[in-house]
């Protein structure tokens, strides 16, 4: 091997991810006064701290080759069962937590169990999730439930200094907990390594005696506590709990997971990769404000866009991996 | 007793007994559900509200059918017929005299002809690009909603031009207008896949794409155009919304249709594995999913909770499809199959 300088081609598409999140807010920062703050890059984590808790669920779930179409809509239940729990039963927010994500893991448990022990298609089973927690939501209530808890409005107020003026809200505290935790899962633990196994190939990895099937299971438990978590911190913002909440959110978060380099085949991605997702993806939203005559729409048009520039560049990749090194992660 | 066996054996058989059995429910358990009254000259009752109500998702499902026979997937329809409900409404204009500002078939022209890219779109991505089905229109259903919405400038457009209200309101010998139109599709689709080669390729490529490339197929072509023509069913299906409520609402148009479609081919006995479909099983499809949404209201049960039903069914729909599931219960429904 020549000894030059040369990117590992692993770590590519995050690097073309972190290059689109540099030149886009580079752009913006050019284009619109005002733009370029600290401030501005840290609300990029405040607005979207639940999307990245959900993304990084959603990177197991891809990585291990599936899907979950579920997300958005246990997201809006547990906003809902959080918010009942709350006003109408008057429950301690100390047991609010555990049993809201309680629920979002039972749901994904359900969903793995079934996708695992029937062979059956991830997106079909998710899909059926979608459409059973999102009318779960109505069971609990049809109207908005507001929040009123103490620790609710003090967790939605409360302002956390960083470096001078600039501030967070508790909520990043939470998202970056999540991501630091599913960095380690995916990279420290055999947990995360049988996943990547499994993505690559799910036969060799249970002729490896990997325990495929336990593995597979915890990935939908993952991704449904993670949207438990991910409603929870959405109720800090909203501060209600709607039937409504989320809906379309899954597409956000496989975006996001997709931006951030995860090849949707399965065997390859990172958690760190969907962090510059989720970036990329408030970036584009701030843009669109500050540029101010387009319609927020827009929005839904440039990560459509987006998801099929990744999807085009993966297609590259994939080709230029075959011709080298042969198939794999 | 063999005929009976062959009957049973008949991949239609067993969706129509589902229907049967849900009418008989509405039967004994819904009052007058079916009294079928004639006013003005058009029939009125539940079951021709079902036919009525289920003529979009029945367009749908004529295009689903085939993207699903090729082991494909559509899940941008329902943002399709956002975009063709949004383009066909912005062409017609909110004119409160009802004056068109284009006129109505040039609007229609126009809004199948957008659909048509959409679904040449989708085609191009699976066929030449190579991306997995369900990304791929994933795209265009995250994308599409943003052009729908920016198509209507983010209003509900309500129309006014009354010759557009004849496509979903009107009524011709007593039926709906769209009822005419969906077995119109229908007898065409069938037409051209059963009575030419092309229903045994599109078979063949669901079964095995390479095997069928082999045996000379142009696989590649034909998916492209089957993504298209399930983009132009999604247009239609789009002006028969739009015509319905003479509105067109880019954010609500068409939402979860994507899903009752699919789940309405699935009733129908076409396998989300690919091969062999069943027009007329997904047209059954989509009148149990119908009548099941008509029940459910029936009951007085909010349209939301219907989701719940609906997701259950989904749900033993594809665990009766699962091998392992029925050979879980081999011994009951007959012979262990392989599981490969």
């Amino acid at each position: 091997m020549k000894k030059r300088f040369e990117i590992n081609p692993k770590n590519l598409p995050i690097l073309v991810t972190l290059g689109l999140f540099v030149v886009m807010f580079g752009a913006g920062s050019i284009a619109f006064s005002g733009f370029f703050a600290p401030q501005n890059f840290l609300n990029l984590f405040i607005d979207n701290s639940y999307l990245l808790i959900l993304g990084v669920g959603m990177t197991f779930v891809i990585i291990s080759g599936g899907i979950d179409l579920s997300v958005g809509s246990v997201l809006a239940l547990s906003t809902m069962v959080t918010s009942s729990l709350l006003t109408k039963s008057h429950w301690n927010p100390v047991f609010v937590i555990p049993t809201v994500l309680l629920i979002g893991a039972a749901l994904g448990l359900l969903m793995g169990i079934i996708i695992h022990a029937f062979e059956l298609p991830p997106f079909i089973i998710t899909l059926a999730g979608l459409y059973l927690a999102r009318g779960l939501c109505y069971v609990v209530s049809i109207d908005t439930i507001g929040i009123d808890d103490e620790f609710w409005q003090s967790a939605a107020n409360a302002r956390i200094p960083v470096f001078g003026d600039n501030s967070v809200s508790p909520s990043v505290l939470v998202a970056l907990a999540v991501v630091l935790a599913g960095m380690f899962l995916s990279r420290s633990t055999k947990f995360g390594r049988t996943v990547y196994a499994i993505g690559g190939n799910e036969q060799s990895a249970l002729l490896m005696g990997l325990p495929v099937a336990r593995t597979k299971i915890l990935i939908y438990v993952l991704s449904g506590f993670c949207a438990a978590l991910a409603g929870i911190v959405f109720t800090f913002y909203t501060l209600s709990g709607y039937a409504l909440n989320g809906a379309n959110m899954e597409m956000d978060a496989i975006a996001t997971v997709v931006i951030g380099g995860t090849l949707l085949t399965g065997g390859v991605g990172s958690v760190l990769g969907t962090v510059f997702g989720v970036l990329v993806y408030g970036t584009i939203q701030i843009l669109i404000v500050f540029q101010g005559t387009l319609n927020a729409w827009w929005t839904r048009i440039a990560i459509g866009f987006l998801v099929f520039l990744f999807c085009v560049l993966q297609r590259v990749f994939e080709a230029k991996g075959k011709k080298g090194k042969g198939v794999g992660a | 007793m063999t005929s009976w066996i062959s009957l049973t054996r008949n991949k239609i058989f067993w969706p129509i007994v589902a229907l049967m059995a849900l009418m008989s429910f509405n039967l004994f358990f819904t009052p007058n559900f079916f009294r079928i009254e004639m006013k003005e000259g058009h029939l009125y009752g539940n079951v021709i509200d079902i036919l009525k109500n289920a003529a979009p998702i029945m367009l749908l499902a004529v295009g689903l059918t085939l993207v699903i026979a090729t082991k494909g997937i559509d899940i941008s329809v329902g943002s399709v017929v956002a975009i063709s409900a949004g383009v066909v409404a912005m062409l017609i204009g909110g004119d409160l005299k009802g004056n068109p500002k284009y006129p109505i078939e040039l609007a229609m022209a126009a809004a199948l002809g957008v659909s048509v890219l959409a679904g040449m779109w989708n085609g191009m991505l699976v066929s030449r690009i190579g991306m997995q089905p369900i990304i791929a229109t994933l795209i265009l259903s995250v994308a599409g909603r943003g052009i729908a919405m920016v198509t209507t400038n983010a209003m509900i457009v309500w129309l006014y031009a009354k010759p557009f209200a004849l496509l979903g309101q009107g009524y011709w010998y007593g039926l709906p207008v769209s009822i005419y139109l969906v077995a119109a599709i229908l007898a065409l689709t069938a037409l051209a896949t059963r009575r030419t080669a092309l229903g045994l390729f599109i078979e063949a490529v669901g079964i095995n794409p390479t095997a069928a490339r082999f045996a000379g197929i142009k696989a590649k072509n034909l998916i492209f155009w089957i993504y298209t023509f399930s983009g132009l069913c999604a247009g239609i299906s789009g002006l028969v919304v739009c015509s319905t409520v003479m509105s067109a609402d880019g954010n609500n148009a068409g939402v979860g249709y994507e899903m009752s479609a699919i789940l309405a081919v699935v009733l129908g006995g076409t396998s989300l594995n690919g091969g062999k479909f069943y027009l007329l099983g997904s047209m059954v499809g989509a009148l149990i999913v119908q009548t099941l949404t008509t029940t459910i209201y029936a009951f007085g049960v909010p349209p939301e909770i219907a989701k719940v039903v609906i997701a259950l069914v989904v749900l033993v729909v594809s665990l009766l499809q699962s091998v392992k599931f029925r050979n879980l219960f081999g011994g009951i429904f007959g012979k262990r199959e392989l599981s490969i």
